[in-house]
């Protein structure tokens, strides 16, 4: 008898306990979200922004928007019906993704080539504009390769000891090192290629303006002097 | 297994540990200001540095949630600005270069907000770290020291480099633009001088009084 009570005690603790780690992890969710940077855009406003990543690079980005409601002069927590659309795109101006997103989201994508890249936001409310007289406020948050990585479900997934995620974490750190630093070798080509052009066109400049000078200035001579002679002043 | 998973990401509840770094365009005549709740006693720190624009350099204010300014700059390129949250509430960063006339200019700033969050609850932190943890823990903070300099050297390299292709582009317009002056300043020259000693047809010869 003393073990049933015992077994029954033990079972309302673990349904306490998974009552609460549920609890826990939904809090977590909802505060995820909660403070970050935010900055105010007009509704028809676009807001852009760069980031210059290597290839094989992941970026993550959750934003969150309020509208500004005018009787209560603050911002709402949540609007129905306000969505943003997201647009990313890469160093060759094409875009790598286009998507409407609604007044909470999260975008992921990976680069494919190294450069800048876009992350353009604007809102899609055109209902909007006669109620909030022009102010969303935006969270956004955008996190960028060795960040975007979620160490405890790496831990979880894959049973890593604590020494384990350490390591595990200055690998990454180290690849995106490495990444950063293959960007950099292709990058300074870049610039060494357009001062090299550079050069090459003012040495070409500088000898094709001489010739031209010297070409019309002997054109010039040639031309008055004939002209001098049929004007008989010569 | 699903309960360790959760205690894992309890910590994210507590501490809003945050560092956010943007990179964004700054049109001429405009102001942009950024806002973050931070709670008492947090050291936070800004950077920012112009990469690309005019003359290099944006005018930067921070306050704190009264309006009290802790940090104002006109005009500069780069600097850092670390300072601890005195009160509670939203403070408030702006970018202006209200002063320029028509040059954009792309600005850089990592606002970084507490520390960064532990990898592991701190409910593990009874003991003292091993060796080979405070060895990673070090390891670490010195990675993250490398990528902060990576990242202000790819700045100033962006930066060389769009004066460079700046230059390039000037070089190709002035060199053709001139070549086509001198041409024409010369035929000009021709013409103009030809019609000095061919005003047979106008040439004033007055007959009589």
């Amino acid at each position: 008898m003393r073990s049933a009570r015992f077994t029954s005690s033990v079972k309302m603790v673990a349904v306490r306990m998974q009552f609460t780690l549920y609890l826990v992890l939904l809090l977590n969710i909802y505060n995820s979200f909660v403070s970050a940077l935010y900055f105010h855009i007009g509704e028809t406003e676009k807001k852009c922004f760069i980031e210059e990543i290597p290839d094989e690079t992941m970026i993550i980005g959750n934003y969150r928007t309020q509208l500004y409601d005018k009787q209560k002069e603050e911002y709402l927590p949540a609007t129905q019906g306000l969505g943003m659309f997201v647009e990313v795109k890469d160093p060759d101006e094409k875009v790598i993704l286009s998507r409407q997103y609604g007044s909470e989201g999260r975008f992921i994508f990976t680069s494919h080539t190294p450069g800048e890249h876009q992350i353009c936001l604007h809102s899609n409310s055109s209902k909007f504009a006669l109620f909030a007289g022009g102010m969303l406020r935006v969270h956004l948050d955008i996190q960028v390769g060795e960040h975007t990585n979620n160490y405890a479900e790496i831990a979880a997934k894959d049973k890593l000891t604590e020494l384990q995620l350490r390591v595990r974490q200055l690998m990454e750190q180290v690849d995106q090192v490495q990444k950063e630093q293959n960007y950099q070798r292709y990058r300074e080509e870049r610039f060494r290629q357009t001062s090299e052009s550079t050069n090459q066109r003012v040495l070409w400049w500088s000898i094709v303006q001489t010739l031209i000078l010297v070409a019309i200035g002997f054109w010039q001579m040639r031309h008055l002097k004939s002209f001098f002679e049929a004007k008989k002043l010569v | 297994m699903l309960a360790w998973f959760l205690l894992l990401c309890a910590p994210l509840m507590f501490g809003w540990i945050r560092a956010s770094e943007l990179t964004f365009e700054l049109p001429d005549n405009a102001k942009q200001c950024f806002y973050e709740d931070i709670t008492i006693g947090t050291k936070c720190t800004l950077e920012f540095q112009v990469v690309t624009g005019g003359h290099y350099d944006v005018d930067c204010r921070l306050e704190d949630p009264d309006g009290t300014v802790l940090y104002k700059e006109m005009k500069k390129q780069y600097d850092s600005f670390t300072f601890t949250a005195s009160r509670n509430g939203t403070f408030k960063f702006c970018f202006s270069n209200e002063f320029s006339t028509f040059t954009h200019k792309t600005v850089y700033f990592d606002f970084q907000v507490g520390d960064d969050p532990p990898l592991f609850p701190n409910e593990n932190r009874v003991t003292a770290l091993t060796q080979m943890e405070s060895a990673c823990v070090s390891i670490h903070e010195a990675l993250k020291s490398v990528i902060d300099y990576q990242t202000h050297f790819r700045l100033r390299e962006a930066q060389g480099r769009s004066r460079a292709e700046d230059l390039n582009t000037r070089v190709a317009f002035w060199s053709i633009g001139e070549a086509f002056i001198l041409l024409v300043v010369s035929i000009s020259q021709v013409l103009l001088l030809r019609s000095f000693f061919s005003d047979k047809k106008t040439t004033t010869t007055r007959v009589g009084s």
